[in-house]
């Protein structure tokens, strides 16, 4: 039987690698990748899928549990690649034993983020195969075929989505299932003990396989370009642009990932455009070349940065003309739209309305009630009595901190660096140095930070506002919560400098007296204003009602 | 066939059970879809927009055209006012006139409320208030879709209410009769 469900992207994959027979879904929480664990924890109680603390930790659990023989899943948002780089570089050198899969969410327009690095990059740098789907049905499809392919090459796969994909939804067709592997763990201990002289064997062996990833991609059912000899025109089947060989057009597209469907909105087989489909890497160079002797020009469309614009650059030489980020016939940053891409191709639109006068911005905001809200009222009346004082923020709701009406924070870089950035600047002699850390934040990478500053016995102040939850991304358990000042205590704090408080209004008065006792005092203090979260609260409250 | 909506509000005001319900009815009557919609940061009351997209035919892209959008469902009638570059000739603008000013600089009222006035094909009511009056205080979104059922054609009335039934169906009888009546109100303030 034909079963269609109306899927999110991230839920087309979760159910995509449910049915592929994955064991474990690794990952901390971050747009727009969080929907993915969350639905396999929802709907797939066989499979492992608590939070991790951090991405790094993901996708060590994940190369453990592909090492013992089974299928692993670790998802991320973009930046959570640059916290699991160590992990994920080096799992490309030992190589998999059952499957893993890597699926990282880039956000290109940073709608939540703080770049629009492309996760391609990495895949490449690892030099492992790359999958990114265009629809739904294609992210539900390519996981058993991610699978496969790891378990193939014995490599890791890694899936790339971006916003756009991860956060639409549509139909897609389901199939049975598939069972979980058995437990088979690896026996050949030179492939996973990375000293320099295995690792050399191991790394050999990784450029010998590039070969094999290329045919890989070059045989896709992903990679689509046929030729057909069919007169003139060009025609539009399944989904799939072809023309005549016969026939030389002034333009070709090669459409990455979800561009294709932007190029498709601004149908490229009315205006004669023939269109190469890519959403499997290494580059198909056997149809980029044939793509290119029938056209007198390529327009490259990819979402995110000119990955494949340069290779293709040096692919076909410097006479060849190549349009798109670079060459700005699209825009250099931010994602694609239908609009952007259908200027490149030359489409003009009807547009009856422009821009509305009486139209203002409206930016997020802390919500009412929220407790960050007060440690942020107390923090700036303190930092008010000191003019040289600074308050590096971190990732989190709280990061909103820095807009109107608080306008509380002076940094907000990557997760846990408000701890470092503090204590740096405190050595250099800035006083006083103030952090605020969300609770999740500080588990996921604080730590470590909170550590070099009590060794050094730097002299600054740690705010960690703890929620008791992971709040910006939907509300998903946090890592410390009940162990905050047990973690504070065990890396070295003095009790006394460790003080807990309960951010309401009506205790503004004791809270900014211990702001600033601990300002006061030399060395390393922590002050943790406590208080749930307003939206789980209120969601517990709705459940309880029920 | 095809219907392209832009379903615009405030983060919180409800524009995502909008979508499900359209959504549901449109899978349910076996029409092609795609709903881009808006998570994280934004909706800590900042402005969210949904793309929309119903057809007959193969849908590509999960963004609407700029000029290309039949229809506008707004929360809010300033929320309303910053899609209409996305509209067609023929388009209409479906909003709540209640502005939710949670901006220091939210534009004067009566001149957004011209500006609003002056596009050819609008239908603004005060659904707060009809929710207020008519003891629905949960369902001004439902009455909003109520109004703008009438502009998606390519689903009828009946199917979008079949679909409420569905979608609230497992929060209690009294919750979908409250969501039915809501529509209901919604679909004759447009006649």
């Amino acid at each position: 039987m034909i079963t269609r469900k109306l899927l999110l992207g991230d839920e087309a994959i979760a159910l995509g690698a449910i049915h592929a027979g994955i064991s474990g879904v690794y990952a901390y929480p971050g747009t727009p990748s969080t929907e993915i664990t969350e639905f396999i924890q929802a709907n797939a109680p066989e499979v492992r899928s608590r939070w991790c603390t951090n991405e790094k930790t993901a996708m060590e659990a994940a190369l453990g549990m592909a090492y013992a023989g089974k299928r692993a899943l670790v998802c991320m948002k973009h930046v959570g690649m640059n916290v699991a780089a160590d992990a994920f570089v080096n799992s490309a050198i030992t190589g998999v034993n059952g499957g893993l899969v890597v699926l990282a969410a880039d956000d290109p327009s940073m709608h939540s983020s703080q770049n629009e690095q492309d996760s391609r990059f990495y895949g490449k740098f690892a030099m492992i195969p790359i999958l990114e789907p265009s629809t739904q049905q294609e992210a539900y499809d390519m996981m058993p075929y991610a699978y496969a392919l790891s378990e193939e090459l014995k490599l890791p796969v890694l899936m790339r989505v971006v916003t756009r994909l991860a956060h639409s939804r549509a139909g897609v067709v389901v199939r049975e299932p598939m069972e979980q592997n058995a437990l088979h763990p690896e026996t050949d201990r030179t492939h996973w003990v990375l000293l320099p002289a295995n690792a050399r064997r191991q790394y050999a062996s990784l450029v010998g396989k590039q070969g094999e990833l290329l045919a890989s991609s070059e045989a896709s059912p992903y990679n689509s370009y046929k030729l057909q000899a069919t007169g003139d025109k060009c025609h539009e089947e399944e989904g799939l642009v072809t023309c005549s060989s016969s026939h030389v057009a002034p333009l070709g597209v090669i459409a990455c990932g979800i561009a294709y469907n932007y190029v498709m909105e601004n149908r490229p087989q009315e205006l004669g455009i023939p269109v190469l489909k890519v959403s499997q890497y290494p580059l198909p160079e056997a149809a980029i070349k044939a793509l290119a002797s029938e056209c007198e020009a390529l327009l490259i469309a990819e979402d995110g940065q000119p990955l494949v614009e340069e290779q293709v650059k040096s692919l076909l030489g410097a006479d060849y003309t190549i349009k798109g980020r670079l060459t700005g016939d699209l825009p250099r940053m931010g994602e694609l739209t239908p609009d952007s891409v259908g200027a490149a191709l030359g489409v003009t639109i009807e547009q009856p309305y422009t821009q509305a006068q009486n139209v203002m911005p409206r930016p997020p905001a802390l919500c009412q009630g929220c407790g960050h809200r007060d440690v942020y009222d107390a923090l700036n009346k303190v930092a008010a009595e000191y003019e040289g004082a600074r308050i590096f923020g971190d990732i989190g709701c709280y990061t909103l901190g820095a807009l109107p009406p608080f306008r509380a924070i002076d940094s907000c870089v990557d997760m846990g660096a408000s701890i470092t950035m503090a204590k740096g600047a405190a050595d250099a002699g800035l006083f006083p140095a103030i952090a605020v850390i969300g609770d999740s934040t500080f588990t996921h990478s604080g730590m470590t930070g909170l550590l070099d500053a009590i060794n050094d016995n730097s002299n600054i102040t740690v705010i960690i506002s703890d929620n008791l939850t992971t709040a910006m991304t939907g509300g998903q358990d946090s890592a410390g919560t009940n162990k905050f000042e047990a973690i504070c205590l065990g890396l070295g704090l003095a009790p006394e400098h460790v003080r807990v408080v309960v951010p309401l209004p009506k205790n503004m008065e004791e809270i900014t007296r211990i702001i600033r006792e601990e300002i006061e005092y030399p060395g390393v203090s922590v002050i943790i204003p406590r208080r749930e979260c307003m939206q789980t609260l209120q969601r517990k409250l709705r459940n309880k009602k029920k | 066939m095809k219907k392209d909506i832009i379903l615009a509000g405030v983060g919180g005001q409800g524009i995502l059970t909008i979508a499900t319900i359209i959504g549901d009815a449109a899978t349910s009557a076996g029409l092609n879809l795609k709903q881009a919609e808006v998570h994280g940061m934004s909706q800590r009351g900042g402005d969210v927009q949904s793309n929309l997209r119903l057809s007959t035919e193969l849908i590509h892209s999960d963004l609407i055209k700029q000029g290309a959008a039949d229809l506008i469902i707004s929360m809010e009638p300033m929320e309303a006012l910053r899609y209409i570059p996305y509209l067609n000739k023929e388009a209409w603008v479906v909003t709540s006139s209640h502005p939710f000013k949670n901006i220091p600089n939210y534009p004067d009222e009566e001149a957004l409320t011209k500006e609003l006035g002056n596009l050819p094909h609008v239908a603004a009511l005060p659904i707060e208030d009809v929710a207020k009056e008519n003891n629905l205080p949960k369902s001004a979104n439902v009455i909003l879709l109520g109004m703008a059922s009438r502009y998606i054609d390519i689903l009828t009335p009946e199917q979008l209410r079949e679909s409420i039934t569905r979608v609230f169906a497992n929060k209690g009888e009294k919750v979908v009769e409250a969501n039915l009546k809501a529509f209901d109100l919604g679909l004759e303030a447009t006649k």
